[in-house]
């Protein structure tokens, strides 16, 4: 059923509709940056489908449904970043196709070189370890940076907790949910409670008055201290985002690596803002290199770093590390 | 005392997570606000678990003790009443 022999020679194709802001003859890397993958089988292509945080209203999947009976395979495909792809389209039905999704409002993705769509975990508004809105902050990076052109490309991750389901350290560039606890000496009854509840071994109780002693050094920052603390003598000190850049799957991975804490919603839009300013920069430089690669140079990252802290001062956490490569095809 | 005042009880030892969080839902409609339920369940899951579900719930923690073999007995007042 599969013809695996590509007999499309031409690497263009026309199309009567927009796509990556062009038009007519199209060749297939900007179809690929608009989310339109050729594959093996002549004139059909795979349709990325734009679900910023895997999450899909079911008006638009109604509509998906729809659309997909009518112009793709027989079945759809769930991305690894969380998005429905529709296999085995002609491209002829490009324009019928992105026009009826539009009815429901749901667009296309992009692939290549660009600011990819951000994937998200469920976030705090029903997952009970859930501390920051993963879901709120995907549809505004969606909204605000999504498709924007890039040295290669560029993935952003959402991740509620420290559990960091999303990844965020195999991202370009990953937030991670944190709270950071204080305790509240007063109102606690030293029921041991939290030194039980603590995974990280971060609380142990005093063996006479059975209150916490904090190990501020192992705190992951998940805060099932507070949580389970029944006076709440546990309470929040700091809550925000992690930031941690670099990261990267494919053949060759990077681990990102924090650099900042404690980031408010505001301060997020601001600081992509800038590492996206300084990759346009240092992609110049480098070439078509991914951001984790680049910081990997030291002279980039000890750049990299002193611009952030022009803006961003304390921000930034005082000694950032460097991303470093997680090599996984020969130990 | 407080002891006193229990006026039911649930052994959870050896019961998972989180079919523990149920069975304490389930005994904790049979109460009356303001009553009092004792619990006993065993170290590790289960205190981590357990502890942070009543509070979600509303209820509250109002005693807990350290037991042999590595359990712990924990009073529950429904709804949430002051401490006492």
């Amino acid at each position: 059923m599969i013809d695996k022999s590509v007999k499309d020679k031409s690497n263009k194709v026309k199309v009567d509709t927009k796509i990556d802001g062009k038009t007519g003859d199209i060749d297939f890397n900007t179809l690929k940056s608009g989310g339109l993958i050729k594959q093996t089988q002549k004139d059909l292509f795979t349709v990325r489908l734009r679900c910023p945080g895997g999450r899909v209203p079911l008006s638009k999947l109604e509509k998906i449904l729809e659309v997909a009976k009518k112009y793709a395979g027989d079945y759809v495909h769930l991305s690894v970043r969380q998005s429905i792809e529709l296999p085995y389209v002609d491209y002829h039905d490009f324009k019928k196709l992105n026009e009826e999704l539009l009815e429901a409002d749901q667009k296309i993705a992009s692939c290549g070189r660009r600011i990819r769509v951000p994937t998200a975990c469920s976030g705090c508004e029903y997952n009970p370890n859930g501390i920051m809105d993963t879901q709120k902050m995907a549809e505004l990076v969606n909204e605000k940076f999504f498709a924007h052109p890039m040295p290669h490309k560029f993935k952003i991750s959402f991740s509620g907790c420290p559990i960091d389901c999303a990844r965020t350290s195999e991202n370009d560039l990953g937030f991670q949910g944190a709270v950071e606890p204080k305790w509240v000496e007063e109102i606690c009854i030293g029921c041991r409670i939290c030194a039980s509840a603590c995974r990280e071994g971060a609380i142990e109780s005093d063996p006479e008055s059975g209150r916490p002693i904090f190990y501020a050094q192992k705190c992951l920052y998940c805060g099932d201290c507070i949580r389970s603390c029944p006076t709440d003598s546990w309470q929040e000190e700091r809550k925000g985002w992690i930031i941690r850049v670099g990261g990267k799957h494919g053949r060759h991975p990077v681990v990102g690596r924090k650099i900042a804490e404690f980031v408010s919603d505001e301060d997020i839009l601001e600081f992509i803002e800038a590492i996206i300013k300084w990759y346009e920069k240092a992609g110049r430089a480098c070439g078509t290199l991914r951001i984790g690669d680049i910081l990997r140079m030291p002279e980039q990252w000890n750049d990299f770093i002193s611009e952030l802290r022009i803006r961003f001062d304390k921000k930034l956490l005082p000694d950032p590390k460097m991303p470093y490569k997680n090599e996984i095809h020969f130990e | 005392m407080v002891e006193d005042m229990v006026s039911s009880q649930l052994d959870l030892r050896g019961v998972m997570c989180p079919i523990n969080i149920v069975q304490l839902k389930l005994k904790m409609k049979e109460i009356e606000n303001d009553g009092i339920l004792e619990i006993v369940i065993d170290e590790g899951e289960p205190m981590q678990n357990v502890p942070r579900s009543i509070k979600k719930e509303g209820h509250k923690v109002i005693k807990v003790e350290k037991i042999p073999e590595g359990c712990y007995k924990l009073l529950v007042r429904k709804n949430g009443g002051s401490l006492k």
